[in-house]
């Protein structure tokens, strides 16, 4: 199941764009390991030694957006990260979906409350998410419960886009058993990722056969590595083993370099699109449906969150017209009064003059 | 003639032949043949089934993880018993694996451990209760759980919150051995500053694991028990296909950057845990089942069976 799409696009953008990325796992998975990979850069700090009197408290999940300027062959990308430490920590992990769920809802808030304003903010940003790497662990079974909750729940808002993480420890064998596996289960809970749509009748042979071949990748087996090491010398980034050592950066290895064109040059527009014209339109009818509903049920006590949105909004306004018409009044005063006192001064002057004469 | 205590031992003037009741205790052993009950318990996934039949190079048991997309995920801890009897040069072992499929696979893992407990309890309660009848069984069977492998996902940052509550409930009444579970998937680096981390972990709270220090010990013992409680916990890799490294075959991984020898020392900590296991502490691993974690639950019971009796005694006065 995917997502509509808009025939025909692929737009070269030349100048610079902004994307938004969130990155959701369980702890050990590799996740800022990638993040940090994938901007080449130390964008996340690396995990402070805890002490070992923190290993049993269970911090909850954070939610932690990191701006950085990449600059990929020319084209200038504003990324922002969102990382989520403490995502299926704890003993209880109920609470980290709507911790997220509510993230993202969030943004497309903003953006509703931006959009029913008169006067709208020229300088706004726009905070939505337009993907969510999601990673799972390299059982080589299938999905664990808390992978198809995630999923389910959060596909309405978000792209989704599953990958393996710490991929090297899965065989060639095993990792194509498990992509299978874990595709099949995704198609059987009938969940919406993000699986590169395209339309065999209306797009060009190129991008099929790009789009099915990204699609037929998934989920991505991803491996992260900041260091360097040496292979037959050359310098690459790599995990060293004492068995062999693991390239980031080759595609025999692993998916990471298809994922990073696709997110930062290929699909990052078509990902964009979909969440502005698809989900955040399909979050918005819901939400003022809600609203509309609950206004004609004369529902008692129901916040009718949206038209007391625009109550706000057009208070606001109001009060503003109120203070410039306050300051108006007041200007024409303070001109009243000074012309009177300018009068009074004439009209002395004129006695004075009167009496000289 | 008399012998002083504090003086030397009585020196025998002839060959008695005493010295062949090891033999004579052998023979009946071997008629019997050995019971060594073994549980996993670990989020799935982590290569526990393969392990176990790697450790006893056979295929045991099979993996219970969750594989088409129609089998439902587990909501609860299930218990699945399986025993095999193996053979080695004459001496018979039945071996009885436990899995623990569905621990630590839930959104909400809370309590997701009591049945595991439980379970290790009632086999103490059931071997209690049949020493007790009166017309018992002249060998009772042993169904009491004499070590309880414990899987580490391989994170390499720090135990979870779960781990250390699991590993506390479970210290206090088995024999607990844990294991970093597809260590393949960390350097050696990483392995390294992963273990001091847990080693740290585990003291500040007091777990307390195998082997336990014992004044019957002597030095060679107690050398060899430092060493394996350097070594834990173990960063084992298993598997079940063989590959030919070198033109020896030998258990093994095979990815496109290398060869994983499960048996090299080098790559993974299989073989010492192997050896731990089942060659040199088999047989303390059922000593102190019985002797320590079977006597603590016994002594437990019988007292407050008898403050029961009491109180029930008043009760009828």
């Amino acid at each position: 199941m995917s997502h509509p799409r808009r025939p025909g696009n692929r737009k070269n953008v030349k100048k610079g764009f902004q994307f938004t990325l969130m990155v959701v796992g369980a702890s050990g998975l590799g996740r800022t390991t990638f993040i940090n990979t994938l901007c080449d850069a130390e964008v996340v700090p690396k995990r402070e030694c805890d002490e070992p009197e923190m290993a049993h408290i269970e911090e909850g999940i954070k939610i932690k957006p990191y701006t950085v300027e990449l600059d990929e062959d020319g084209v200038k990308i504003s990324l922002t990260v969102v990382d989520t430490p403490g995502f299926g920590d704890m003993i209880d992990n109920e609470y980290c979906f709507q911790e997220i769920l509510g993230y993202l809802e969030q943004q497309y808030d903003d953006i509703l409350s931006e959009e029913s304003r008169i006067k709208r903010n020229r300088r706004f940003r726009d905070n939505r998410v337009h993907a969510l790497l999601y990673f799972i662990a390299p059982t080589g079974h299938s999905l664990r419960e808390i992978d198809i909750e995630l999923m389910k729940r959060l596909s309405p808002r978000i792209n989704i886009i599953p990958v393996i993480g710490k991929s090297d420890s899965l065989t060639p064998g095993e990792l194509a058993d498990f992509k299978k596996r874990v595709m099949e289960d995704i198609a059987h809970h009938k969940i919406p990722i993000y699986n590169f749509p395209y339309d065999p009748e209306e797009d060009d042979d190129e991008t099929v056969e790009e789009n099915s071949e990204l699609r037929s990748l998934l989920p991505f087996a991803l491996i992260g590595c900041e260091e360097e090491v040496t292979v037959n010398g050359r310098k690459v980034r790599g995990r060293q083993y004492p068995w062999g050592v693991v390239e980031v950066d080759n595609p025999q290895h692993c998916d990471f370099v298809k994922l990073r064109y696709a997110l930062l040059s290929s699909h990052f527009q078509d990902l964009k699109e979909i969440t502005h014209d698809y989900l955040y339109e399909n979050y918005r009818t819901e939400k003022l449906s809600r609203s509309t509903d609950s206004a004609s049920d004369n529902d008692s006590g129901e916040e009718d969150e949206h038209s007391r949105l625009k109550e706000e909004q057009f208070k606001k306004e109001e009060g503003k017209l109120k203070e410039i018409e306050d300051r108006v009044q007041r200007e024409l005063k303070e001109k009243q009064q000074e012309l009177w006192t300018k009068e009074q001064q004439l009209m002395s002057l004129e006695a004075n003059q009167v009496q000289v004469q | 003639m008399s012998v002083d205590a504090e003086s030397t031992q009585p020196i025998l003037q002839s060959y008695v032949g005493f010295d062949s009741i090891t033999s004579q205790i052998e023979k009946k052993l071997l008629k019997r043949g050995f019971q060594f009950n073994v549980m996993v318990v670990g989020q799935s996934g982590l290569g526990k089934s393969t392990l176990i039949n790697t450790i006893f190079a056979s295929h045991l048991i099979d993996s219970k993880g969750r594989t088409q997309p129609d089998e439902p995920t587990r909501q609860t801890v299930e218990i699945h018993s399986f025993t095999e009897t193996v053979i080695e040069r004459g001496v018979k072992l039945r071996l009885n694996i436990v899995d623990t499929p569905g621990y630590g696979d839930q959104v909400n893992n809370e309590n997701c451990w009591e049945p595991i407990i439980k379970y290790i309890k009632d086999q103490h309660s059931s071997f209690l209760r049949k020493e007790l009848t009166a017309m018992r069984d002249r060998f009772i069977q042993d169904t009491r759980i004499h070590c309880c492998l414990f899987f580490i996902s391989p994170t390499g940052h720090s135990l979870k919150p779960i781990d250390i509550v699991v590993l506390k409930k479970l210290t206090e009444v088995v024999n607990v051995v844990p294991v970093i579970a597809k260590s393949d998937s960390l350097t050696i680096e990483e392995r390294i500053a992963f273990k001091h981390r847990i080693k740290e972990e585990m003291a500040f709270h007091n777990i307390k694991l195998y082997p336990y220090e014992s004044d019957e010990d002597d030095e060679q013992d107690a050398a060899l028990n430092e060493s394996i409680q350097d070594l834990i916990p173990f960063a084992v890799v298993g598997s079940e296909k063989t590959i030919v490294v070198d033109g020896k075959t030998v258990r093994g991984r095979q990815n496109r950057w290398g060869v994983i020898n499960v048996e090299n020392e080098n790559h993974c900590e299989f073989i010492h845990l192997r050896n731990f296991l089942t060659r040199t502490h088999l047989q303390d691993l059922i000593e102190t089942t019985s002797l320590i974690h079977y006597e603590s639950f016994r002594s437990k019971q019988l007292l407050a069976l008898k403050e029961n009796g009491q109180q029930q005694q008043q009760q009828h006065h």
